[in-house]
Formats: structure tokens, C-alpha cells, sequence
């Protein structure tokens, strides 16, 4: 029976946010994704930031997304290097393609799936996963 | 105007390697003040000759090191944006000081000393920044959790293996066993590999680079200069930096589109350098590819043009990169795997020793080294050092 993936510890991970980058969290508190879109033209870019690198206008929109995707690269983290890690091993760092925002790749972590079973280019689902300090963090399962 | 073939490495200066906080009690700028020591004797130059400082990483304190050195006056001091990837790049920096008559003597230095912050967790020493929330809320802690995600996916689009990354290691310590300086100098053989704790799937204890202390320092002159220099002048052929925006802050964002993601980021640095140089990859007779992870110096050996792109786990299979029989020895001291980390300078210093002539695993006859810094965020480097 293979581990089941783990959320990483609370402890390893502060929020910072700035002008840019806090709709995402906002959403994420709602239990929605979203990934800015400039609304100049309608290219989407991860992480925010001030400018769209396509055409540098500054406006964005935050389209609720459906939250599905697919795995284009995951690590199976299996030994804790520092000792906030203890408690959360095995966890799977994964980076995601979304289904509706082609050229946005989100960084996060696959959850609550048997470690063995993820695979490059399976299907996911968003999660929300909530943190002690009140943050939400969305995270994926396999779908 | 060219930098290429205007300037030399006259001297190099080093302090031993250390396990990971063993240097203590001496302090990092000691470190690097007994390398900076060390460099300008090798060449036969006084401290008070040294006009220059370039750098990388953050690089270090000119005005203490002038302070403690005595060293009287300075006409240039520069770093290069972002971390080691810049190593290799610092001596292009000082190349071009040297070659528009900013300055005439310049040191390029770097050191570490891991005593107090690891680099394997290194993420955890960063301030929390709103555009890191996504890989600080992944859980990626240190560079090697990063490394993986790209490894994997070379895996998958290539079919690069384990055991092309058990190459890689295996082929670098056996470089390192008879090394006076090399810090692993226990066999390693591909049980031994895959015995190792997985750390990161598909990296294990052994794709990774080891975490040590010590500094490193090269001099830098006009090759006019050096030619009257106690040592035999090792020339700069070429020396380039930079990346592409696809690369971008790479394991800080991750959002490369894939053919980049596939490489180390060093496309573009890579066809800079031939084309500034003047020579190709088959001039090439010994490469110090920066090994922080396995992966990553096959990835280096298809951006530089060593082999077709995704054909670099069969290349290193093939037996290319051994110091015994193969085309293109790579890291012929142990490098960052089993030799030492000394964030990219111990790359440089072993080209130097092959092109003089008396490296410990002495490639015979070779004439051009290729040194590279970097995959990291941009800036990566690479150089080229000849007769």
C-alpha cells in the first residue's frame, strides 16, 4: 500500500503578499481558483505580476477557473532536511498545467493520492487546503 | 570589439575544501583572503597590484578585503546579478574591465562557508516574498526539490534514467578518488548509488552536490600581461552570460514553456560563446560542467552542443564523459559531486590546472576547457580557456 501524499508542514510557508498577488489568495480563501489574465489581451501569467510580458499593460482579470489540470512535473519528497518537515513526509511538490489558462503553470502540491499513483500528465482537481494561521492554500488531487 | 583572446588567468589561489562548516573558526572573508593571498603569489604579482574585484552571488566586501589585504586602490569592483550561475561568468566581467582599460589586475573570488546556513535548505534562510508564495507553499525547501521537477520531466520526455544520473556521480567520484583536494574519495560503484536514500524521487543522496567550505580566487590580466608572468598564461577564448526570459527566474516560477524547461537554461549563452570564440564543441578536449545535481550536466551537455538535445543520458552512457577513454572528460577533479562545493570556482580552477598542463587527472594535450556556472536563475556563464 503506497503512502498517501501529505500536505507540507504549516511551518515551512509564510504568506507575503503585495497588490499583485493578493486576489489569488483572496479566492483561494473562497474556495476559488483563479490566475490573472490580462484584460488587454487575454494571455494568462503565473505568478502575477505588474506587467502582462506579452503586450505590458497592467490590467487584469481574475477568471474563476474550473480548477482541473493536469501533472506536468512532480517530486516525491521523502526525507525531511529540515525539522518542520518531520511531521509532513512523504509530500509531492507538482507543477500544473490548467485546463482553462493555457500558459499559467501553477507550483503546488498533489494531495490525498497514493504517491505511487501520480504520474506525468494525469488528470487533477483543485483542493483547498486550510492553514492554522487562516490561509488557504489551493493544492490538487488526482481526479 | 571582442573580449576573445584579450585577456589571461594568471594565477589562481585556493584554501582546502572543507566539509560542511569545518573551515571554522576562520571566518569567510579569511577564506577568501588566504585564496586572494594565494592567487596573486601563484602569478608572480604583489597584493598591491591587484586593481579589481568582479564577482558573482553577492560576491564579497571590496573595502574590508582592501582593508585587510592592503590593497591601495581599486578602479573597478562589479558582481553579476543572481547566484552560481554566474561563476564562470565573473571572468568575462573582469575580461571586459580589463580589455576597455577600467582596470589591469582584477581578482575573481568566490567562497562559501555553510556552518550556519546550509545551501541544501537554503530557501529557508529568504525572507517570505508574495512572487516565491507558490514554491514556498509547495513545500520545495531546497534547490535539489526544484532540480527534481525538471529531471523528471527530461525523464519523461527523453527517457533519460537513474542510472544516466548514476553515471554522472559514479563517473565524477572515480575522478575524485586519487585527488589530494577532492573531499569523497570512497569508490562509488551503481550499488552503492542506488542504495542511497531517496531524497527527493528521482534524486537520491548521490544526485546532489555535497555542501562545503572553502574559497577560490583567479587573477585576471591582459594575456600581454600574463605572458610576463611567472606562470604559463591561460587565455581567455570566449567568455559569456545571460539566459533566456522563457528561463527567467527558473526554479523560482517554473512557468519555462517546455522546450525550455527541457534544458539547463544555457541555450543562448552556450551559442554566444561558440560564436564569440570561435570554436566548436569538438575544439573542446575537457569540460568543468557545474554539477550542483546530476541531471543538470546532462542537460548542460545537449545546450552546449555535446550531443543532440535529449540524447545526453545515452551520451554519458556511452562512457563519453570518463576521464579514462572518454571524448569529452568532464569534471576531472571530483567536481561539486565529490570534489567540493566552492560555488563554481573549483570548475575554473581545475580548467586552469588541465590547460597548464599539470591537473592531477591530466587530460593529455588538451588546449580548450569549458567551464560553465550555472542552471540557476539568469545569469548562467560559460567560458573557455586555452593555451
Amino acid at each position: 500500500m503506497s503512502a498517501i501524499a501529505k500536505s507540507p508542514a504549516d511551518d515551512l510557508f509564510s504568506l507575503a503578499q503585495d497588490r499583485w498577488t493578493k486576489p489569488y489568495w483572496d479566492a483561494a480563501r473562497e474556495h476559488r481558483l483563479t490566475v490573472p489574465r490580462c484584460a488587454a489581451c487575454g494571455r494568462f501569467r503565473m505568478p502575477p505580476t505588474p506587467f502582462c510580458p506579452h503586450c505590458r499593460s497592467q490590467a487584469i482579470d481574475w477568471p474563476t477557473l474550473s480548477g482541473r489540470g493536469t501533472i506536468f512535473s512532480y517530486t516525491i519528497v521523502t526525507r525531511a532536511i529540515v525539522p518542520a518537515m518531520e511531521g509532513c513526509i512523504p509530500y509531492v511538490p507538482a507543477l500544473i498545467d490548467l485546463d482553462d489558462a493555457p500558459g499559467a503553470r501553477l507550483t503546488t502540491s498533489i494531495v490525498d493520492a497514493p504517491v505511487d499513483a501520480v504520474r506525468i500528465d494525469a488528470p487533477v482537481k483543485a483542493v483547498f487546503v486550510e492553514r492554522g494561521d487562516g490561509v488557504v492554500v489551493p493544492r490538487f488531487t488526482l481526479a | 570589439m571582442s573580449i576573445a583572446r584579450r585577456t589571461a588567468i594568471a594565477g589562481v589561489g585556493a584554501t582546502p575544501y572543507y566539509k560542511r562548516g569545518r573551515s571554522a573558526p576562520q571566518t569567510l572573508p579569511e577564506l577568501v583572503g588566504k585564496a586572494v593571498i594565494a592567487a596573486a603569489e601563484d602569478a608572480g604579482l604583489a597584493i598591491e597590484d591587484i586593481d579589481g574585484f568582479a564577482s558573482y552571488s553577492g560576491g564579497f566586501d571590496t573595502p574590508y578585503l582592501m582593508e585587510t589585504l592592503g590593497i591601495p586602490e581599486v578602479r573597478f569592483t562589479s558582481i553579476l546579478t543572481g547566484s552560481g550561475g554566474g561563476s564562470a561568468g565573473a571572468v568575462g566581467l573582469a575580461s571586459a574591465a580589463i580589455v576597455a582599460g577600467l582596470a589591469e589586475v582584477i581578482v575573481v573570488v568566490g567562497g562559501v562557508q555553510q556552518g550556519v546556513q546550509r545551501f541544501g535548505s537554503v530557501t529557508q534562510s529568504y525572507e517570505s516574498q508574495p512572487e516565491n508564495a507558490w514554491y514556498e507553499s509547495a513545500g520545495l525547501i531546497g534547490p535539489g526539490h526544484m532540480f527534481a521537477l525538471l529531471a523528471r520531466r527530461h525523464m519523461h520526455r527523453y527517457g533519460t534514467t537513474r542510472e544516466h544520473f548514476a553515471e554522472v556521480a559514479i563517473s565524477t567520484r572515480l575522478n575524485a578518488l586519487n585527488h589530494p583536494d577532492a573531499l569523497m574519495r570512497k569508490p562509488m560503484t551503481p550499488n552503492d548509488y542506488f542504495a542511497a536514500p531517496m531524497i527527493a524521487d528521482p534524486l537520491c543522496l548521490f544526485d546532489f552536490c555535497m555542501e562545503s567550505d572553502g574559497a577560490i580566487a583567479v587573477i585576471v590580466t591582459s594575456a600581454e600581461r600574463a605572458r610576463d608572468l611567472k606562470r604559463k598564461p591561460v587565455v581567455v577564448h570566449g567568455c559569456t552570460q545571460g539566459g533566456e526570459a522563457g528561463w527567467g527566474r527558473s526554479l523560482y516560477w517554473f512557468n519555462m514553456p517546455e522546450d525550455q524547461f527541457l534544458t539547463s537554461g544555457h541555450r543562448s549563452v552556450a551559442r554566444d560563446l561558440w560564436r564569440q570564440s570561435g570554436l566548436t564543441p569538438q575544439d573542446i578536449d575537457v569540460a568543468q560542467i557545474y554539477d550542483h545535481f546530476t541531471p543538470m550536466v546532462i542537460a548542460q551537455l545537449e545546450d552546449y552542443g555535446f550531443c543532440a538535445r535529449g540524447e545526453g543520458g545515452p551520451f554519458v552512457a556511452s562512457g563519453a564523459i570518463r576521464f579514462d577513454g572518454g571524448s569529452l572528460p568532464v569534471n576531472t577533479d571530483g567536481g561539486q559531486l565529490s570534489g567540493g562545493y566552492i560555488w563554481g570556482m573549483s570548475h575554473i580552477r581545475e580548467a586552469v590546472a588541465q590547460i597548464r598542463g599539470d591537473a592531477v587527472n591530466q587530460v593529455t594535450g588538451a588546449k580548450f576547457a569549458l567551464v560553465t556556472g550555472g542552471p540557476s536563475s539568469i545569469p548562467m556563464s560559460g567560458l573557455v580557456l586555452g593555451e
